[in-house]
């Protein structure tokens, strides 16, 4: 096949595993909508919050600091904290590509970082064809920017459990990814219960419990991952498709 | 001073696109050092557990249909792995306790 049917197949490829994210950014992202109006946000405000920003808890903390009426810097401040993870999720997408993929794939991947999307990227195989991660910007993008116009313009269409349900669409979704991956092997498997255990005992244990949830799959993230890269550090492959579910 | 919702948008923005873009193009070549190689493998399973439990168990109206919904999608990521039946699995789960349940 050539490159364009490669790039086209992958982009198919993307927009049918984004329908899930979409699905569930829809219904995440109306719950967001919602918030947006009760700090006096239009729906057309909401939207292109979603549209530009593309995160959950990002906007969720943003939206606190508008309602709160911080200033501009309290807003950049917040922001790259409560994202910071996106920072070390980028450097791990940044080893998933092709060394030699251009500037403006990079520029237009890094748009849609988000915690599925870079789920969905890291589980393909190989290299990562950026029209894969396109293909599920372009679907659960406008289901994001929709799901808050919707939220903050008509309230609460949906019936309570609908929404509900919708709602674990995303978990779902990342069950997917960690569990299979676990199955295959036994350190990842580990990795995988360590995580949910210790992010379990942070939301319980006193002085702890006060972290923010963004602080806490910061400091998690990088624990977890660093005395796991630390005590089984991964064998280096022969070629350059390092498989990220191996 | 007065801050404008457009301006505050602007400002969000601006520092998520940073924080995700800075890396994807300034490292520009494969990392060579096996502990930050290990370290960047082990990122995604690490954020995604810690992303999805105990988050899951207040996600829904009650926690014995979040549990529900938690069991469906791990048993079927196990069994079957497909994104969107998982994803349809666990929302079906819920929807089907909560319908039971209240």
């Amino acid at each position: 096949m050539n490159e364009k049917g490669q790039n086209r197949t992958w982009l198919l490829r993307g927009v049918r595993d984004g329908v899930p994210i979409a699905l569930g950014y829809f219904a995440v992202a109306f719950a967001l909508g919602i918030a947006a109006k009760r700090i006096g946000m239009s729906a057309f405000q909401a939207a292109a919050m979603s549209a530009l920003m593309l995160a959950s808890a990002g906007q969720y903390a943003a939206l606190t600091v508008i309602a709160g009426g911080g200033g501009y810097l309290q807003m950049a401040v917040t922001t790259f904290i409560v994202n910071l993870r996106y920072l070390l999720m980028s450097c791990a997408l940044s080893q998933k590509v092709d060394v030699d993929m251009k500037l403006r794939h990079r520029f237009l991947m890094s748009y849609a970082v988000t915690d599925e999307i870079f789920g969905l990227a890291m589980s393909a195989e190989g290299r990562l064809n950026p029209f894969y991660q396109y293909g599920a910007a372009l679907i659960a993008a406008p289901g994001w920017t929709a799901g808050a116009f919707l939220g903050a313009g008509a309230g609460a269409i949906l019936p309570v459990r609908v929404s509900n349900a919708l709602s674990v669409a995303l978990y779902g979704m990342f069950l997917a990814i960690i569990i299979p991956a676990g199955k295959k092997n036994k350190i990842v498997a580990g990795i995988v219960l360590c995580s949910m255990l210790c992010s379990f005992l942070l939301t319980r244990l006193p002085v702890v419990r006060g972290l923010s949830s963004g602080m806490q799959i910061i400091v998690l993230t990088v624990l977890i991952a660093g005395a796991a890269a630390w005590l089984f550090p991964v064998k280096e492959e022969a070629k350059g498709g390092d498989e990220i579910v191996s | 001073m007065s801050h404008s919702i457009a301006g505050y948008l602007l400002v969000a923005a601006a520092s998520i696109y940073l924080i995700r873009a800075l890396p994807m193009t300034l490292i520009r070549r494969d990392i060579r050092n096996p502990f930050i190689r290990s370290f960047l493998h082990y990122v995604p399973y690490v954020t995604l557990s810690v992303m999805t439990f105990p988050a899951i168990l207040s996600a829904t109206g009650s926690l014995a249909s979040a549990w529900a919904g938690f069991a469906a999608g791990a048993a079927l990521a196990y069994l079957d792995g497909n994104l969107f039946r998982v994803a349809l699995g666990a929302c079906l789960a819920v929807y089907l306790a909560e319908w039971l349940l209240i």
